[in-house]
């Protein structure tokens, strides 16, 4: 496939890997974080940390939008199909994330709310055209990269003046959620030694809303691509930026990404929204000025003050460690529900359910590991 | 056969629509049977008009399975419901190395759905079942409300009779056979994905939906000693890899570049975020096979029009855990498990 297969050409993947192996100080330890879910499921897919030295470790990040959702938007969301009766629609990754009680969206679904799987925000549009009787809720998620689709079609409903289509917004900005992670100190915190920026989000804000990480914490980011080879690409461009004592954003997806990032995606989402002054991350608590809202010329639209809900503050699932895998604290084989009680089959934190988790990807991906207890 | 003076006005096919009387077992029934489906099967067995067809068997092993076919869209690239009725029976019936007899089927039709896509649908099962060479001998209608079905669902039940000589079965793959597949994998899954109407992505991919007893056929005659053949529906390669491996309690080794995707199969699943190895199949076979049989099994599979792509894509190992392991194109090694709840499109 054009473009996609050069990225994953196992020849070139054998000589970057030689020359990681070559640059690593075999004196010291490199703790790369992969800030987004991508990377995770690339990284396992194609089994990259089998070919790095021992002493590169990829430690997995946040950058799930499903996994750091926390479970009272969830509620919220099923609460307002309960409670008024709403057409909910999302996107498919969103359907089997455990609410309170072990509720899904999917569960839901087969109790007779309705619940509609969506593949983009032309569908919403759609359906709202086709079903006037039909109040119907877009529960919008995801970074940055999935937000202007989202502002395009909120000013889409404003121009055809559609009564009867509403957001509830769930939109995440990446840029704290880092300075949250890094700013853990103590046992709380994690050690890193370098950031794989995420690509996708940077597409649309550039790569300046990262420099932050390099002048206020020291640590060097590279804006990695998803394909296996930017990923081992861009751990090289780290490796050599540690062991040259560099701090800086380097961009290694520049076939897409530029410093000032997509001036209208950003016009788009500045029209539309303001941050909100706090939003809770699963995992990360509530976090200031990290989660776009609806703006004031757009509170009609929002289905938070249309359809108002009183969800009590959920509880996580004992024993859970989706918050501490989150922030890199911990690798899932430590948690104790991984493989036991806890798979894709019967997920019991988001880590599990959705498919760019760390925990999903540990599972799926796991090579044959008859000693460590991942039988069937 | 149709006798146009029992019923006052032939059935309108162009505009006219199921309604609840076209179920309920009187004249209407009897008019949408007769005009329908004996005129589009036309059989010595259905002309009979009993409740069952009598048959005399020939002499062996019988073989039978049932399957429920629900399918949105109804007519997709490559195929409907109707051809994919015929095929996914007769599929399963052929899977055991039988030569497949009769199919029953069963159609439960929702109220209002339009006769002219019934007449179409009826149609090409009466053709499918042609090619395949085997007659729909007996079969049912059901009309449900509307709003409790989703147009049209069909279920066929299919019979064969399995040669002499001939033991297939998903617990005999054994360490060191060797497994194949018939050709390219996901055709299916993803021309049907691409008529969703809620997915407007455009591709030329046609489902592979097809009738494979005239390969198995081929196969058994130059390989009677195939040890496992299955064919990979729901859940695609990887879960059928998987069932094997667990019923005959061995592992497997397959190697990505072996195993046959088409460029568009790829993109599509690229842009959707889901995985080829899982998405669902309508014509193709995994067969696994002694090692020293392999290129001769290979050879008589390219022969044959359905089996031009085959490929040999990895051998049966030793592992009591059954484990399907699988060597990424990338030079790792990674499991394929099974599917798990459904392939969902993930949005980043």
């Amino acid at each position: 496939m054009k473009y996609v297969d050069e990225f994953r050409d196992r020849h070139l993947a054998r000589q970057l890997a030689a020359a990681i192996a070559a640059e690593v100080d075999p004196e010291r330890e490199y703790r790369l974080m992969e800030f987004c879910g991508g990377h995770t499921h690339a990284i396992f897919r194609y089994g990259i940390q089998q070919l790095m030295p021992p002493n590169l470790r990829f430690v997995h990040g946040p950058g799930c939008p499903v996994c750091v959702l926390p479970m009272t938007r969830l509620d919220q969301a099923i609460a307002m199909t309960r409670e008024h009766g709403v057409t909910l629609c999302t996107y498919g990754d969103l359907m089997r994330v455990p609410a309170s009680g072990r509720r899904t969206l999917l569960k839901a679904k087969a109790a007779g709310a309705d619940v509609r799987m969506i593949y983009s925000t032309q569908d919403v549009l759609r359906i709202a055209r086709d079903e006037p009787e039909r109040q119907v809720v877009f529960m919008a998620i995801g970074f940055e990269t999935t937000t202007p689709p989202t502002a395009v079609a909120i000013l889409q409903a404003r121009a055809e003046g559609l009564k009867n289509l509403s957001f509830l917004c769930n939109h995440v900005l990446t840029p704290p959620a880092l300075r949250a992670i890094l700013s853990l100190a103590g046992p709380e915190g994690v050690r890193l030694d370098g950031i794989l920026g995420p690509s996708h989000v940077s597409t649309v804000i550039g790569t300046r809303p990262y420099e932050f990480v390099p002048n206020q914490f020291g640590i060097p980011v590279v804006i990695a691509g998803f394909e296996p080879l930017d990923v081992m690409q861009s751990a090289l461009m780290l490796v050599r930026q540690i062991n040259d004592g560099r701090r800086e954003v380097e961009n290694q997806y520049s076939r897409a990404v530029g410093e000032g990032g997509n001036a209208r995606a950003l016009e788009l989402m500045a029209r539309v929204f303001v941050t909100r002054p706090s939003f809770e991350w699963r995992g990360l608590g509530f976090l200031p000025e990290s989660a776009p809202a609806l703006a004031e010329d757009y509170a009609d639209l929002d289905a938070e003050r249309r359809f108002p809900v009183t969800v009590e503050t959920s509880r996580e699932i004992k024993g859970c460690e989706c918050p501490a895998i989150l922030r890199g604290l911990k690798e899932p084989t430590e948690c104790k529900l991984f493989g036991a009680v806890c798979t894709p089959d019967n997920p019991m934190g988001a880590c599990m359910v959705s498919s760019e988790g760390a925990c999903a990807a540990y599972w799926s991906h796991r090579t044959h590991m008859p000693s460590s207890g991942l039988n069937r | 056969m149709t006798d146009g003076s029992r019923f006052s006005a032939r059935l309108d096919l162009e505009q006219g629509r199921v309604d609840m009387s076209h179920g309920a077992g009187g004249r209407a029934m009897a008019q949408l049977i007769d005009e329908l489906f004996k005129q589009a099967l036309d059989n010595e067995w259905l002309s009979q008009g009993n409740d069952q067809a009598l048959f005399s068997v020939p002499p062996g092993r019988l073989v039978m399975s049932t399957d429920a076919h629900v399918v949105s869209p109804l007519f997709f690239p490559g195929g409907d419901i109707g051809s994919l009725a015929v095929h996914g029976t007769l599929n399963d019936v052929a899977m055991s190395g039988a030569r497949p007899l009769h199919l029953a089927a069963s159609f439960i039709l929702e109220e209002g759905f339009p006769l002219a896509d019934l007449a179409r649908i009826v149609a090409s099962l009466a053709q499918a079942a042609r090619e395949a060479g085997v007659a729909v001998v007996t079969g049912d209608t059901k009309v449900v409300e509307r709003g409790k079905g989703d147009g049209v669902f069909i279920t066929t039940t299919g019979i064969g009779v399995v040669p002499e000589g001939i033991a297939i079965s998903g617990d005999r793959a054994r360490p060191g056979d060797v497994i194949l597949i018939n050709g390219h994998i996901g055709d299916h899954g993803i021309a049907i994905l691409s008529q969703r109407e809620n997915l407007g992505f455009e591709t030329a991919i046609q489902s592979d939906s097809a009738a494979l007893h005239g390969l198995v056929a081929d196969m058994i005659a130059a390989v009677p000693d195939i040890h496992c053949l299955r064919d990979p529906t729901r859940g695609g390669l990887a879960t059928t890899l998987n069932e094997l491996a667990q019923q005959s309690g061995v592992g497997m080794r397959v190697r990505e570049t072996d195993i046959p995707v088409r460029e568009a199969v790829s993109a599509a699943c690229e842009l959707l975020g889901l995985d080829p190895a899982y998405v669902a199949n309508e014509g193709k076979l995994v067969a696994i096979c002694p090692a020293d049989r392999a290129e001769t099994l290979l050879a008589t599979m390219r022969a044959h029009p359905l089996g031009a792509q085959s490929a040999i894509i990895g051998e049966v190992v030793e592992d009591s855990l059954g484990f399907v392991q699988m060597q990424t194109r990338f030079g790792g090694e990674r499991l394929l498990d099974w599917l798990t709840g459904e392939q969902l499109p993930r949005i980043c």
